[in-house]
């Protein structure tokens, strides 16, 4: 196996995150993102359907930061009336990025301190609520600290498996916090009372750097597993088709 | 029946304390003109209603704005829009921050004359908790199903920007993305849809496809021809965004003085005309 960075170990963690996921909508939220996802369909979800990021959906794929690749073939027209359609219907995941996470996935892209007046206003409650009722959410975090990982977030923007629990099953029923994806590990909430854990570390990080860097108790079943590594194949996908120019490694460092 | 009208027309109509609709997206084909035009009117206590960018921004640094109704403000490129930034941040506007489907069901609701559409949108998150006056809704059929009961948007005003136009108010955009801006119409009392150009109705299905006729003359109350009105946003296929002129704006933030250099030179202006001849000086 090749030595492979940072970048693409998270590159290949949120690959992993839509496998499975068949032929719905991806939305993802940021560099790495973008490159997991498209890797994911030139690899082994080929069904998935991307956007060229404004409202075409491209049969082929791209690379990301406008680097030269196969001539875009367009199927299909998603202008946002459709995305939010896609939404209501539950045939999309989105990768969304997330300023505070909390243990049961609650995510804050709101705003910073009191909502009144707050500290720092951020982006807006954008889709995030209505999307983590109705269909699969990733988020998608390039700098894992205390700050990000909290014990409460100051605003709930997206809806984290407590508080979709107090709804009830019905109402609840569509949600799914699928994984976090940080550039320390992989996390996922496949705990009984749905608690956020550990599912594995990247290649280079420790268990107790992860533990050190989040501000609140993960769970940790026994000896959590490194981060799948990329494959050869896949190496070269990243370096020479989907990121040419290495906006991966912008994004996370080392 | 000939619609024509101007700027200053328009806003002359509206009055302090109305509750405004803005189309476009972000950074992306906002009625411009109409906005600056609001900047230079005595208008003020406005209600935005907005998926919002600089036309929020602009118009809270310039003390027009009490409260704001919205998903996200951005900029695209930039994407935290940094003059909403500071009017949440002092609190010198109120905040009605709503999911962005919410923001839609409010909007065709408003459109429907209804006043509510169910949604599962919002239910777990804070955006209950701030908004105290959404209320919840039970389904009356056997699932029994609660929901946000999403109250209609509805607007004195809708301000919309398209590519092309006739003079009877039949709009057409020929970007990718339409946005929500016949919903913005549909919810408002009165309409106006400024457009790069007008063209004549029978030049109409040469500029475009006839899906990319979205808005008919029912929707339009006032057309106002205003090219480069989206400036600095974008108006593709017409323009793009102009980056350094919004990066311009956005500095202007951090920095009073510049704030006020900027406006002096973009804003304090007599009409649209000077305007973008002060932008073709840059």
């Amino acid at each position: 196996m090749s030595h492979f960075t940072r970048a693409e170990a998270c590159a290949i963690a949120i690959a992993e995150t839509f496998r499975g996921d068949g032929e719905i909508l991806i939305s993802p939220i940021g560099n790495l993102p973008a490159i997991g996802a498209r890797l994911a369909k030139l690899t082994f979800e080929p069904d998935l359907l991307l956007t060229d990021g404004v409202a075409s959906i491209v049969a082929t794929v791209q690379p990301v930061g406008g680097a030269k690749g196969p001539e875009p073939i367009v199927e299909s027209w998603m202008p946002y009336r459709s995305v939010f359609d896609c939404v209501w219907s539950g045939r999309r995941h989105v990768m969304m990025g997330a300023t505070q996470i909390d243990r049961f996935g609650n995510q804050n892209i709101a705003c910073i301190g009191d909502y009144e007046q707050p500290k720092a206003q951020l982006l807006g409650m954008r889709g995030a609520p209505g999307n983590t009722l109705n269909h699969p959410t990733s988020y998608w975090v390039p700098k894992h600290s205390t700050k990000v990982f909290v014990e409460k977030v100051d605003v709930v923007s997206g809806v984290g498996y407590d508080r979709a629990a107090a709804l009830g099953e019905r109402a609840s029923r569509f949600h799914e916090i699928r994984r976090v994806v940080s550039n320390l590990g992989v996390f996922d909430f496949g705990t009984p009372d749905h608690r956020m854990r550990l599912a594995s570390v990247h290649a280079g990080v420790t268990v107790d750097e992860v533990v050190e860097n989040t501000g609140f108790e993960l769970a940790i079943d026994g000896k959590v597993p490194e981060t799948r590594a990329p494959t050869d194949e896949e190496l070269e996908i990243l370096r020479e088709v989907l990121d040419p120019n290495g906006f991966g490694a912008k994004e996370v460092k080392g | 029946m000939d619609k024509r009208t101007t700027e200053a027309a328009v806003i002359a109509e509206l009055r302090s304390g109305m509750t405004i609709g803005i189309g476009g997206w972000g950074s992306r084909r906002k009625p411009m003109s109409l906005v600056r035009e609001i900047l230079r009117s005595n208008l003020d206590n406005l209600t935005l209603v907005s998926y919002g960018g600089p036309d929020v921004g602009l118009l809270c640094a310039a003390g027009k704005v009490a409260k704001v109704v919205y998903g996200f403000v951005s900029l695209d490129s930039i994407p935290l829009e940094p003059h909403f930034r500071v009017a949440r941040q002092t609190a010198s506007v109120e905040a009605v921050e709503l999911d962005e489907g919410m923001f839609q069901w409010g909007l065709y609701a408003a459109a429907n004359r209804l006043p509510f559409l169910p949604t599962r949108a919002g239910l777990g998150s804070d955006v209950l908790k701030y908004n105290p006056q959404l209320k919840l809704v039970k389904s009356p059929y056997e699932d029994g199903e609660e929901f946000v009961a999403m109250p209609a948007l509805e607007l004195d005003v809708a301000l919309i920007h398209m590519n092309r136009a006739d003079e009877s108010g039949n709009g057409q955009f020929l970007g990718p993305d339409f946005f929500f801006d016949d919903l913005f119409c549909l919810a408002a009392k009165r309409r106006f849809m400024s457009c790069e150009r007008i063209v004549a109705t029978r030049d109409l299905l040469a500029e475009g496809s006839l899906h990319t006729l979205k808005i008919n003359r029912t929707m339009v109350d006032g057309v106002i021809e205003a090219p480069g009105g989206a400036h600095f946003t974008e108006c593709p296929p017409d323009y793009g965004r102009d980056e350094g002129f919004q990066k311009e704006y956005a500095a202007t933030a951090k920095d009073p003085e510049a704030w006020k250099e900027f406006k002096a030179r973009y804003l304090d202006l007599a009409s649209e005309a000077q305007y973008q001849k002060a932008v073709k000086a840059r």
